[in-house]
């Protein structure tokens, strides 16, 4: 059979338009975008959530929510951030992106890439529809400990079976990119000369093929516990409620690489470009991004130290945490060395970048002070950690997403964001996270306990600016939207190189990139 | 029909099935929490869902046989497939992963904690740490069970997977040879050895629940025999169907001597849950 003609009749057949056009796309692009706006639209939808939880706080007493409603709104929060804000946000690059730059027309499984994200919005409407059920949503913290999420109600069960269903959201699109990175590189295009972006998908996908069946195996426990009898996490019946912790962060620690290493990418494409010299040590932040995935999988209870373990294993868990620190701060100390002596310029992206680089490694300390295991016991459960994981997952994973859309919408749009709103949104955030967030780490040494809605009176100030900041941040990002629609709509056109330091193949094509690409394999010399 | 071995990369078009199995899954998810919630018509609506998700299998991979026999499909989709069902498999192991690991540290960390003299006497003063237990507190209100022993049913299931390993190998090397016979002959053998090993798994389940006082809920042993050879059982059923539809695609002259990686995805299966099995015989039926 020839498959010229295949092709041929292929293309003849129409491509639906409208709604349908979303629901059945096989397009990388397509799902690339609609990952892309479910992120945008959680974003909203958890960050109104943050901002109620902010200003109940914002004096001593309970003024507009009461203690299970807020505990609702902090779980909800946190649940949807990380599994309908980051990693659907990270996804979309890599459907966009990730073809692109290995020179493929499409991922491995166009088909299957589909089913992967419209599975997210089904998650999504279980959670968001469990705060109109008989007892709200699930509060019991996004970490789902048992026994507590063994008491609550219908919710509860709702959200372990959407948690079922976005991990294999994530199994799938993980399968996917894997594959589209191992077998779809464009002829020449070897491992070691891909784009940094392609290397931090591969290891993050690893991540999640490899824990999110982890999370399903402690959830399932969870729902077998509340359901059908079992006693996996009950000490009557020889469980042991400490053993979902074990389980659920031999998860949830590779899980937090896996909000971060996409970020990592994106920030090892945008600095050379600003720089105008090639990323410093290549291969060393390959290395080291293998090394933090290998390394993630032995230092889980860090998170445990107040549970009780012997002291050998906190130890141990100390010293592995620590170590992480190692590879980290070979990759802060590459992208330093990459705009050293380089003819740096400052647009939005860079920004971003810049202040990727700078914040997360504020993040990066704090998370080194928490690993010593003395110290974290006085500071587990307060606005310490709270300010430790917004630091890395706020100005790291949130802002390195901001600073990707501004780099590559020319070159899916074809126009030019507005530099001047660019700007706007960037010193606003900046701004409005470190207002929020910085206050949290004095609030923690002085023992505010997280997850609390009332608190004593010494707290109020640093409460009161934490406030204030998340509300210019989040009003901030009201400009991020102006910004994105307007460039969708109009815009100076974009040149297909967009950035004059900009290399790789996804700057080979026009801007915006059409519909299908690279039909024919580029070579890679 | 040989795969057509062309430069040109293929590409699927749009597709319903994806949509129609996210709203099934949906359903499902709905429905079965009504069910464990005691709502009214859960039932139904997990049926309907079940039923919608059958539908989309039936259709999406009778679409996907029909292109790879149509020869659409070229080495590189097969190298695809190959990745994707290594990195499936590899999914599959940790979740396994999970349950193995919670036995483990019951069997080794908590129970032994429990009858430690200085903790867990605070709580059930007296309690022995042996295995198998339903636990302190069940003992102690008088809960009895007995646990299952290992060179009944269970080494005779060990005996019959293991052997389906071969006849399925047997098969393959059939199918190699473009000896359809052998190939067939190798694969009915394959698919009556797993309905065999379910038969005795649903029989020594029933056993369980009616004469030995071994159930979900006795404590810990229960939970963990349950869910290990309950997930793995379900794992044989699954294997066991895909066996049935390479059978019935063997049978109307499907693949080739050189091209089948369906089938060799199905064996990958295969054998990845027969050593689960042999694992869980060890450590949940034998060493107790
Ligand atoms: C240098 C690297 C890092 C170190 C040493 C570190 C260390 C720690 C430690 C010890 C804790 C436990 C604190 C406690 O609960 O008492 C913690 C919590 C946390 N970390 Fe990190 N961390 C690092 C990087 C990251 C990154 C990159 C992310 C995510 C992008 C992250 C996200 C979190 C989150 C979400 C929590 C809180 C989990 C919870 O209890 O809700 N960390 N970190
Ligand atoms: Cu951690």
């Amino acid at each position: 059979m020839s498959d010229a003609a295949h092709a041929h009749d292929d293309h003849s057949h129409g491509h639906p338009s409208g709604v349908m056009r979303w629901l059945t796309t096989t397009n990388h692009k397509d799902i690339g975008s609609l990952y892309l706006w479910f992120a945008l639209i959680m974003l909203f939808l958890a960050g109104s959530m943050a901002l109620l939880i902010r200003a109940e706080l914002f004096q001593p007493g309970l003024q507009l929510t009461n203690p299970d409603f807020f505990n609702q709104l902090t779980t909800m929060h946190g649940l949807i951030m990380i599994f309908g804000v980051i990693m659907p946000a990270f996804s979309g690059f890599a459907n966009w992106q990730v073809p692109l730059m290995l020179g493929a027309p499409d991922m491995a499984f166009p088909r299957m890439n589909n089913w992967a994200f419209w599975l997210l919005p089904m998650a999504g409407i279980m959670l968001m529809g469990s705060f109109w059920l008989p007892g709200g949503a699930v509060a019991g913290g996004w970490t789902m400990y048992p026994p507590l999420f063994i008491q609550g109600g219908i919710s509860y069960d709702l959200t372990i079976l959407a948690v079922h269903i976005m991990g294999l959201s994530s199994i799938m699109g993980s399968i996917n990119i894997v594959t589209t990175i191992l077998n779809m590189r464009a002829p020449g295009l070897t491992l070691m000369k891909m784009p940094l972006f392609c290397w931090t998908w591969l290891i993050t996908a690893y991540l999640l093929i490899a824990t999110m069946p982890v999370l399903a195996g402690a959830v399932t426990m969870l729902l077998t516990d509340r359901n059908f009898g079992t006693h996996f996490f009950n000490a009557a019946g020889g469980g042991d409620p400490v053993m979902f912790q074990h389980i659920f962060w031999f998860f949830a620690h590779p899980e937090v690489y896996i909000l971060i290493l996409p970020a990592f990418g994106i920030v090892s494409q945008i600095i050379p470009t600003f720089a105008r010299k090639p990323l410093f040590g290549y291969a060393s932040m390959v290395y080291a991004t293998a090394s933090i995935a290998i390394l993630s999988f032995i230092v889980w209870a860090h998170h445990m130290f107040t549970v009780g373990m012997p002291a050998a294993a906190q130890l141990f868990f100390m010293f592995s945490t620590m170590l992480i620190a190692v590879p980290t701060g070979v990759k802060i100390f590459n992208w330093v060395a990459t705009m050293w002596k380089g003819s740096l310029t400052f647009e939005t992206p860079m920004l971003f970048a810049i202040a990727f680089v700078c914040l997360f490694a504020i993040g990066g300390f704090s998370g080194l002070v928490l690993a010593i295991a003395p110290v974290d016991i006085q500071l587990h459960d307060t606005y310490y950690v709270v300010a430790h994981f917004h630091y890395v997952l706020v100005s790291g994973a949130l802002f390195s997403i901001f600073a990707g859309i501004y780099y590559w919408l020319p070159k899916w749009t074809g126009n030019m964001y507005s530099e001047t709103l660019g700007k706007w949104h960037f010193w606003l955030s900046v701004i409005g996270m470190n207002i929020v967030f910085f206050p949290m780490h004095f609030l923690g040494l002085a023992g505010m306990p997280r997850r609390i809605p009332d608190y004593a009176l010494q707290f109020t100030e640093f409460n009161q600016i934490a406030t204030v900041g998340a509300f210019i941040f989040g009003f901030s990002q009201l400009i991020f939207l102006a910004v994105v629609l307007r460039t969708i709509k109009s815009g100076e056109k974009a040149t297909s190189r967009v950035w004059e330091g900009a290399e790789g193949l996804e700057w080979t094509l026009p801007s915006p990139a059409p519909y299908h690409t690279f039909e024919t394999a580029p070579v890679v010399k | 029909m040989s795969l057509a071995q062309t430069d040109k990369y293929y590409l699927p078009q749009p597709s319903l099935w994806p949509i129609i199995g996210s709203v099934a899954l949906l359903l499902m998810a709905v429905g079965g929490t009504m069910v464990m919630r005691d709502i009214d018509n859960g039932g139904w609506i997990l049926l309907t869902g079940l039923a919608i998700l059958l539908y989309m299998m039936f259709g999406w991979f009778g679409e996907v046989i029909r292109d790879s026999e149509a020869g659409r499909y070229n080495s590189q989709v097969d190298a695809s497939f190959r990745w994707s069902m290594s990195w499936f498999i590899f999914s599959e192991v940790m979740f396994f992963a999970a349950f193995f690991g919670a036995l483990f540290y019951t069997r080794v960390l908590s129970v032994p904690w429990l009858a430690d003299a200085e903790t867990g006497s605070l709580l059930w003063e007296g309690f022995q740490a042996t295995w198998p237990t339903a636990g302190p507190g069940l003992t102690q209100d008088g809960f009895e069970f007995t646990p299952m022993g290992a060179w009944g049913i269970p080494a005779l299931n060990t005996l019959l997977l293991l052997t389906s390993g071969v006849t399925l190998t047997w098969a393959h090397w059939g199918l190699k040879k473009s000896n359809r016979t052998q190939l067939i002959l190798g694969l009915a053998m394959t698919v009556a050895l797993g309905v065999v090993f379910i038969g005795f798994q649903v029989y020594e389940y029933i056993h369980a629940y009616s004469e030995m006082g071994l159930t979900l809920g006795a404590g810990v042993y229960g939970s963990t025999f349950f869910m290990l050879t309950g997930f793995h059982g379900f794992h044989v059923l699954v294997g066991t169907i895909m066996l049935i539809v390479m059978l019935l695609r063997s049978i109307a002259g499907h693949f080739t001597a050189e091209n089948h990686f369906a089938f060799e995805a199905v064996s990958w299966y295969w054998h990845f849950v027969d050593v689960v099995w042999v694992l869980l015989f060890i450590v949940v039926y034998w060493l107790i």
